[in-house]
């Protein structure tokens, strides 16, 4: 099972995102548990400056911005 | 695994070549400026047609408003796409692995002008802020990024160099930069680290290795586009709101009563605007017009641009949010020292121009 976190304050655009990680681990059939980061500590320590942030099993795959549907399947099944 | 999962993929986009992309985003750009174009004969034809007197404070109102709406949106519009392509090179990783470590001074004047192309939303400013002090950018360094961020809105600057005049966009931004660069000098002479919240000293970053993302020029085109769609569909009402204001201005306020109140005279209007700001949580977009109707009439220009300054660089949520990392100490310090700056340029504006 992958575990992903996904990193943010809990603006609309991380919300947003955690959303379309479930959605393209549904479509791809993958088993995933996906976390929401909102401690900003947690969140610095990863390295990341921008938000949202995603990490797949404790690794930073994005940074900033709302990642496109095709990247977050790309990383997913990666 | 990479054959089936090509078939669950969604399917791909319309496969265009980036040489279309590249002259259909030319193209869209020449219809642009042929419609801009016809913006003031239409508007003049439309407001001819209405039924209101004309010269009466009503028409003047609406025919800022008729004229203004489709003006202000398409150059909102315009600059935003330009600025979604221009930040599709820059990443708030990227700006701090460049400012980290870089000495004070020329630190400051980098991190004010990575600040203007540098995309983040106002939400993720704790974080940024966490990252780059973890990250070892000096504290002042980190400020004048922060400063320059707000203050020098790059929707502000493309809407006065279009509405009121490249003069004022260029002392705009001039002024912006210095108030950025030198608050933050200051603020790190002042040696306040011991003003953050412990936790946020406590934070040790880790160098985060991002892949790189191969941006091709329709990804870039593409950027663009994006931000017209999420900046433009979010400030739209605001602007709207704005014209309005300012329509009503334009039309119903007398220019004596805002040469007093406004005017170079008025040497106390300059600190008012500023107070008057701070509380007043509006976008760029929302004050642009309001900034050209209060010039059309007679207001004096470092009052309007202190006013303007004050509205988007020292607003109250901002401050709230930035309280999670500082203390109120160091919120009061940013405070006092921006504002001074935008003091000062609301001064030396109202003697410079006349």
């Amino acid at each position: 099972m992958k575990d992903v976190k996904v990193l943010g304050p809990g603006c609309s655009r991380c919300e947003a995102t955690a959303q379309m990680v479930r959605d393209e681990a549904a479509k791809l059939g993958l088993d995933v548990s996906v976390e929401k980061v909102t401690d900003y500590a947690v969140i610095a320590g990863y390295g990341i400056a921008s938000t949202p942030g995603i990490v797949i099993d404790g690794k930073v795959v994005h940074a900033g911005g709302l990642p496109k549907p095709d990247d977050v399947a790309r990383w997913l099944s990666a | 695994m990479s054959a089936d999962l090509s078939l669950t993929r969604r399917k791909p986009p319309r496969e265009a070549s980036p040489l279309a992309w590249a002259a259909a985003t030319v193209a869209a750009i020449a219809l642009w400026f042929v419609v801009y174009a016809q913006l003031a004969p239409f508007s003049q034809w439309l407001v001819a047609r209405l039924p209101v007197e004309p010269g009466s404070h009503l028409a003047e109102a609406v025919a800022f408003f008729i004229y203004d709406t489709p003006k202000v949106l398409m150059l909102l519009t315009l600059v935003v796409f330009a600025m979604g392509v221009v930040r599709s090179f820059f990443s708030a990783e990227r700006t701090r692995a460049l400012l980290a470590g870089k000495r004070e001074g020329l630190g400051n004047v980098a991190a004010a002008g990575l600040g203007i192309v540098t995309p983040f939303c106002s939400c993720s400013a704790v974080p940024l802020f966490v990252g780059f002090v973890s990250a070892g950018v000096p504290l002042g360094v980190t400020f004048s990024f922060l400063i320059a961020a707000p203050m020098v809105n790059e929707v502000a600057l493309g809407l006065l160099f279009a509405l009121v005049g490249w003069k004022v966009a260029l002392t705009y931004l001039a002024f912006g930069l210095s108030i950025a660069i030198v608050a933050g000098w200051i603020i790190g002479r002042l040696h306040l680290e011991g003003w953050l919240e412990d936790w946020v000293r406590n934070v040790r970053a880790s160098p985060v290795e991002l892949p790189p993302n191969g941006m091709t020029l329709v990804d870039r085109i593409r950027a663009g586009l994006d931000a017209v769609r999420d900046i433009v569909g979010k400030v739209w009402m605001w602007i709207i709101a704005g014209i309005a204001a300012g329509a009503f201005i334009h039309g119903y306020v007398p220019a004596d009563l805002l040469g007093s109140i406004m005017g170079r005279d008025a040497w106390w209007s300059v600190p008012a605007a500023v107070l008057l700001g701070i509380p007043m949580y509006s976008n760029a977009a929302g004050i642009i017009p309001v900034v050209e109707a209060l010039l059309a009439k007679g207001a004096a220009l470092g009052t309007v641009l202190a006013f303007m300054m004050a509205v988007i660089a020292l607003s109250l949520p901002e401050m709230i949010i930035l309280r999670k990392v500082l203390s109120l100490k160091l919120i009061a310090v940013f405070v006092g020292v921006v504002g001074t700056g935008i003091l000062a340029v609301g001064f030396l504006f109202n003697a410079l121009f006349s």
